[in-house]
């Protein structure tokens, strides 16, 4: 598969601070490509060298196959959408969209007919009159992302835009981005500290920490077979057990806490008896009962409280404190609708697959 | 609440407003009637007068009153644009480049200078720049003038002293308006394949418009006006239109002809910033929110 974008043990530093640290990518044509990470991780560091605003300190940026070293943004064959979008707000949205198009010495007849085109594409056609401030923060986005797409480019670079949204729109924008991607074919590459961004709307999602990817896959890889135990602790929710391993077989490895509970989970990569471990469950991997033999045969039973509801819908849970050691545990409700009468203080049985929590040696 | 006011609320607006309404009446709109009663006169016999445009005609047939009216216009256009120019590049730096300590520092060089009065910076210039001064010396030291050279008494000397005292009505404004403009607009701008100039011209100063009208308006003004810093500088060529209305007024002791003088001043600043605003699409409101 051909590379759009390739960066190549790229660093910067600020200070004695690695912002990026040798961190190497590759971005195959035409896909989504999703930078995810906490805010303070490097990434929009990255971002902002793969534009050209930032040169890096060492290493090598190569797009569409050539090496960007030394060509300025106003160069490159990538164009950004900002996470304020930065539309300009002097002037009309048609003016907007054709300003690459008019910098690049494109007649004025022509980009006139080639922005028409392009607004109808993302389905604002007429629109090429109105100023900024009469758009909706949906129709903006659409508008910064075709002043960027009108051009071409090999890569479009996109900077937490839904940031700003409010949370029904930003779902909606996230289906229409993904839309919009799929229509262009371009390649994408998005920059997001929201996990659900990042697997709703990649092909393929790095999760950045401290300048350097913990892990490279698919949203399923990222959420199913964590590669680091940062990245079972950020992409998704899950509960996280730090003991010490007490039991080591070829099946999984036993966690005893500080506090003494005992949890069995397979192990990720090595790990030997008396290691520093972290386990982590996630909450719909645990099944939930008001009786012991509701659970399947081949779980870990525990029995507990509930402490506290924590009622979303379909994502409800509750959080459950284990009756002997006091470990509170986040558990996923059944969507079946089976434990919805569930209180506070009921006393429940839980219990969970070890193949399906996953355990990490202390690094 | 939204409803009819209550008459305690009325009086408090009115008093609060008040200091405001007696300034603009008692020290501008009634010096100003008096001014209009008084240039529409002429004296036919003592204590007897009738009303004429004698003294409008007077500037007509006068050419050196004109000349002067319109030396004064043109010079103060050349300041204020010189101004812009200079106060530009001065503002970008402290609204765009500069960051913490060395943004306030700027800023209060450029405040520094209004610590004294203007009489005492004017004089600064003479020290500087008369036959026997600083510069004149310096260039013979170094050779480039074999005498000493006068530098006061020039146009471009009076328009060295108006820029001078002009600059922080200038680079004001437009370090606010500058400071308005959202870096993420640039380099969009510079992302999509903007080069420097077309971003100057395309985002840049369409954003700072109000602000570069703004400080165009009051420098303009402060320029127009003006008396000590052509006096001074321009000595008896200076030929600035103050200098006219003062010598109607205390030396020729004729009231009705200094009156309609500065009704013609007060026309021409008004006409210009108009005409100023109109050819650059500017509104009124939008530029004096900017000061």
């Amino acid at each position: 598969m051909e590379q759009d974008l390739e960066v190549d043990r790229v660093s910067k530093r600020y200070g004695a601070h690695n912002a990026v640290d040798a961190l190497s990518l590759g971005v195959s044509r035409g896909s989504f490509f999703s930078i995810l990470g906490p805010s303070g991780c490097g990434k929009t560091t990255l971002l902002r060298m793969i534009a050209g605003f930032l040169a890096p300190d060492e290493g090598d940026i190569r797009i569409g196959g050539r090496s960007m070293r030394d060509v300025p943004p106003n160069r490159r064959p990538v164009h950004m959408v900002f996470q304020h979008l930065a539309l300009f707000p002097m002037m009309t949205v048609g003016d907007n969209v054709g300003y690459g198009l008019s910098r690049r010495g494109v007649s004025r007849a022509e980009t006139a007919a080639r922005v028409e085109a392009m607004l109808k594409r993302v389905g604002l056609s007429g629109a090429q009159g109105k100023r900024i401030d009469q758009l909706s923060g949906g129709q903006k986005q659409r508008v910064a992302i075709a002043r960027s797409l009108v051009l071409e480019p090999t890569l479009l670079l996109l900077d937490e835009p839904l940031g700003a949204l409010d949370l029904k729109l930003r779902e909606h924008m996230k289906i229409e981005l993904k839309q919009l991607q799929a229509d262009f074919g371009t390649t994408f590459v998005y920059i997001t500290h929201d996990q659900s961004e990042a697997l709703v709307l990649s092909d393929h999602v790095a999760v950045m920490n401290a300048g350097r990817f913990e892990q490279v896959g698919t949203p399923q890889e990222l959420y199913y077979e964590p590669a680091a135990p940062f990245v079972a602790g950020f992409v998704g929710a899950n509960n996280r057990v730090a003991g010490k391993a007490v039991g080591v077989d070829a099946d999984a490895v036993e966690v005893e806490t500080a506090g003494g509970l005992r949890v069995r989970a397979r192990a990720s990569g090595r790990v030997a008896l008396g290691d520093a471990v972290e386990a982590f469950v996630r909450p719909e991997v645990v099944d939930i009962a008001r009786d012991a033999n509701e659970l399947p045969r081949s779980a870990q039973r525990f029995s507990g409280h509930v402490t506290s509801l924590l009622f979303d819908g379909a994502n409800s849970a509750v959080l459950v404190t284990e009756d002997t050691t006091r470990a509170e545990i986040r558990i996923a409700l059944p969507q079946t609708g089976r434990l919805a009468d569930l209180r506070v203080a009921e006393t429940v049985a839980f219990g969970f697959d070890p193949h399906r929590a996953i355990c990490f040696g202390r690094r | 609440m939204m409803g009819g006011r209550r008459p305690g609320a009325q009086l408090a607006l009115f008093l609060l407003l008040a200091p405001a309404i007696l300034w603009l009446g008692a020290l501008i709109v009634l010096p100003h009637v008096e001014l209009a009663v008084l240039s529409l006169r002429a004296r036919v016999a003592p204590r007897v007068y009738e009303w004429s445009l004698a003294q409008y005609a007077t500037f007509i047939e006068e050419p050196l009153y004109w000349h002067t009216f319109v030396r004064t216009a043109a010079m103060s256009i050349i300041a204020t644009v010189s101004t812009l120019l200079i106060a530009f590049p001065i503002a970008w730096h402290i609204a765009k480049v500069a960051r913490g300590r060395g943004k306030s520092a700027l800023f209060v060089l450029c405040l520094i200078p209004f610590w004294v009065s203007e009489t005492v910076r004017t004089l600064g210039w003479m020290i500087l720049l008369r036959e026997s001064g600083v510069v004149p010396r310096l260039f013979m030291d170094l050779g480039i003038t074999a005498a000493p050279v006068e530098l006061l008494y020039h146009d471009a000397t009076i328009l060295v002293g108006l820029v001078y005292t002009s600059m922080l009505f200038m680079v004001v404004p437009l370090v606010s308006a500058l400071e308005s403009l959202d870096d993420s607009l640039i380099e969009a701008a510079y992302d999509l394949g903007g080069s420097g100039r077309s971003i100057l011209r395309d985002i840049v100063i369409p954003h700072a418009a109000p602000g570069i009208a703004a400080g165009s308006i009051v420098v303009f003004m402060l320029t127009l006006g003006n008396y000590l810093t052509p006096t001074l500088l321009g000595g008896k060529n200076s030929l600035w239109f103050t200098e006219q209305i003062y010598t109607q007024f205390i030396t020729r002791f004729n009231w009705e002809q200094g009156a309609a003088f500065g009704f013609l001043l007060l026309i021409l600043s008004t006409a210009i910033v108009w005409l100023g605003l109109r050819v650059t699409g500017q509104q009124f409101g939008d530029v004096m929110r900017r000061t």
